[in-house]
């Protein structure tokens, strides 16, 4: 079967989309996670973009714009500005055991696309087999969530898991209504600022931004 | 029409919440919470009022949707909110005079518990399954600086808890929703109207059920965070605990509800396309477990406002259970259990606070003889006590008794369950407030009064409500029943 170039464009993307994840899932140095999400964004602008042109949404266009302000540009100044503040700009994280946390990335992926499978089915079009790369990207999130003991990184993973839900919703389906959009958009901008009010508090009573300071609360 | 009614409803949180950012450190500030928060309730009294007498109705371009399910809800938490910022007004004055708070603290708090208010209004009234993702998203988002006002470390760790479990449970919920957009679309076309929820709900038959069933299970575990429900509510307990009192009131008592009316209007949708009993079933399971393992806990904890937010999680399980079981008398039992549990609970966190300042401590072995220091501290603790453990007459005790003689008669075998888990919780919770209201006491006084007037209002209301419900009070509930069927 011929797949239209287009389509083959959008599915080099989320394929990357999916790479970005697994290197920011390795990646130990702070910096680096905070560049890794900068071009995260950066995929996900063009993906959007690739969208709009092929379907003629004129409003997922403003998504696409509003992407590349926010996630490519905004969100890793912030995250930037806040690291040299707190001086934790060259901070290297101790990970436990990468190649096993690869491992279980790629069992998450299998179960990902075997969950979405009778959905992508019923998709017709561009959007085939996106579902499941989608919802891949949001399990690694989540499991990047789990395995990170700093607040920063701990915070980018919150953000890669927005983007992923992002990607979701421009590219499975034909982007959600613009007033929904802009919403999400308005409370992940809030959130970063008070993750990173957050950050000084955290920073100022425990002297670190180690969460594995912060376990004092605990039922019996 | 309701333009007006529904306008008034939202402007005033909304303005509340600007002008007490510009004027919160004032000396005034205080009142002017209380204001704008009674002006609210009078709004969603008239609200109330025009869509009881002219039925659901859709308002601004059809973006909102007032029936008599979420009407009710919306005077509910006008109201709790309303009688909360009454009580927070003596209360906060008390821990600024105790050294706890800062001016500047205050000035954050009026602003974020307008704006929280606002968030609310706007979930439970919006049309669309979008917005109700931000409006929730926004309500966390309002709360989580309050919940670490106090600047502790404990504050700290259980805002950080509250802001990342929330955060990610919320995110579940907004793929739930892109799901159910996705199975929209194909039937409503792409245009604004796919994530409306009357529009979503007349064409619920012909939504496709694999898709639906997916975007529930995401949208009943990510809103599911948020009412608390077991395995996801480890955030709850900490949140209740460290969080200012006044907070931990609109948390457990409000908060909770409107991430259940989220999921109930998945629910009715997911019914309709699929037809069997997917989406009640998997809430009687969390709901049961909810139930179970929240009893279980309460046991074992030392901190009063920790326990009663354990109570909370056991609640707020048995609702999403007599949900989870649907029909007229089950659902009928569930929206009285909600008002029930919203009264009761900001009741008793109302007392446990100013109880607290007493003493001085949240620790529960070391709070003695509330009865010697203050009547009225005591015997309000007692008797939100008895009355949040289900005994005659008051309400609560009617609509757990219709919940469990609903189960009893639709599913015998969860009645032993629930049985056990209540009577476990009552000879825990009992056994702990019993001597911190009677023995001997070592308390201080307070410099300013408390503010114990609100926690009788909520008490005789519960009271009554449980002796005598008027017809047309009943009506109202039958109808809102009959929508969620």
């Amino acid at each position: 079967m011929q797949i239209p170039l287009i389509l083959q464009f959008v599915n080099l993307l989320a394929s990357l989309l999916l790479l970005v994840v697994f290197a920011m899932l390795a990646q130990r140095r702070i910096l680096s996670l905070i560049n890794l999400f900068a071009w995260q964004g950066g995929i996900l602008a063009l993906s959007t973009f690739v969208v709009a042109y092929s379907t003629a949404q004129h409003h997922l266009y403003y998504s696409a714009g509003l992407t590349l302000i926010l996630k490519v540009l905004l969100l890793p100044w912030l995250l930037h500005r806040l690291i040299r503040k707190l001086n934790v700009r060259w901070d290297v994280e101790t990970l436990i055991n990468i190649p096993t946390t690869m491992l279980v990335g790629i069992g998450l992926v299998i179960f990902s696309f075997n969950l979405a499978a009778p959905i992508s089915q019923l998709s017709e079009g561009i959007t085939r087999g996106l579902i499941g790369i989608a919802l891949a990207s949001v399990l690694l999130s989540l499991l990047m969530m789990l395995t990170r003991r700093k607040a920063v990184s701990q915070v980018v993973a919150f953000l890669s898991l927005e983007n992923s839900l992002f990607f979701a919703a421009t590219s499975a389906t034909q982007g959600m209504p613009l007033v929904v959009e802009f919403g999400i958009a308005l409370d992940v901008l809030v959130a970063t600022f008070i993750f990173g009010i957050f950050f000084f508090q955290i920073r100022e009573t425990f002297e670190s931004l180690d969460i594995t300071n912060m376990e004092k609360l605990k039922d019996d | 029409m309701i333009d007006l009614q529904l306008l008034a409803l939202l402007a005033t949180p909304l303005t509340g919440g600007i002008v007490l950012a510009v004027f919160g450190s004032r000396s005034w500030a205080a009142e002017l919470n209380s204001l704008m928060s009674g002006c609210t309730f009078v709004a969603s009294v008239l609200l109330t009022i025009a869509v009881i007498d002219s039925g659901p109705q859709v308002a601004f371009k059809e973006q909102f949707f007032i029936d008599q399910f979420n009407v009710f809800l919306v005077a509910l938490t006008a109201f709790v909110a309303f009688t909360t910022s009454l009580f927070s007004r003596p209360y906060m004055r008390i821990e600024q005079h105790h050294g706890k708070l800062s001016t500047s603290m205050l000035h954050l708090y009026y602003s974020m518990y307008q704006l929280f208010t606002f968030a609310m209004l706007v979930a439970l009234t919006t049309n669309n399954m979008g917005i109700i993702w931000v409006a929730m998203e926004a309500a966390t988002l309002t709360t989580v600086l309050l919940v670490s006002l106090y600047r502790t470390p404990a504050s700290l760790e259980a805002a950080w808890k509250y802001f990342i479990l929330c955060g990610v449970g919320i995110a579940l919920a907004l793929f739930g929703t892109i799901l159910l957009y996705f199975a929209a679309e194909r039937v409503l076309g792409d245009g604004g109207t796919a994530l409306l929820w009357t529009h979503l709900n007349e064409v619920k038959g012909s939504l496709e059920p694999t898709v639906l069933k997916l975007a529930f299970v995401f949208l009943l575990v990510g809103y599911g965070t948020k009412i608390g429900l077991v395995p996801l509510h480890s955030w709850l307990p900490d949140a209740h605990a460290e969080g200012p009192t006044p907070v931990s009131a609109v948390l457990s008592g409000l908060l909770l509800n409107v991430a259940l009316c989220a999921v109930m209007r998945s629910k009715v949708l997911v019914d309709g396309s699929l037809g069997n009993h997917f989406a009640g079933n998997l809430m009687m399971g969390f709901g049961l477990l909810s139930v179970v393992v929240a009893a279980l806990f309460l046991s074992r904890q030392k901190d009063i406002k920790r326990m009663f937010a354990y109570s909370s999680i056991e609640h707020m399980g048995l609702i999403t259970f007599a949900f989870g079981m649907g029909g007229q008398v089950a659902t009928f039992a569930a929206l009285l259990h909600m008002t029930m549990h919203s009264l009761t609970k900001s009741a008793i966190f109302f007392t446990v606070g100013h109880a607290v300042q007493k003493m001085g401590t949240q620790q529960m072995d070391r709070i003695r003889g509330l009865m010697h220091v203050s009547p009225t501290v005591g015997w309000g603790l007692m008797l939100g006590t008895f009355a949040i453990l289900g005994m005659p007459p008051f309400g609560v005790f009617a609509s757990e008794f219709l919940i469990i003689t609903t189960a009893m008669h639709d599913y015998p075998w969860t009645t032993p369950i629930l049985v056990a888990a209540l009577g476990i919780a009552f000879a825990a919770i009992f056994g702990r407030v019993q001597p911190m209201v009677f023995g001997e006491t070592s308390a201080k006084s307070l410099p300013h009064p408390p503010a114990l007037i609100p926690v009788f209002i909520h008490l005789l209301l519960v009271l009554i409500l449980g002796l005598y419900m008027p017809d047309y009070l009943a009506g109202w509930y039958r109808q809102a029943a009959a929508l969620l069927g």
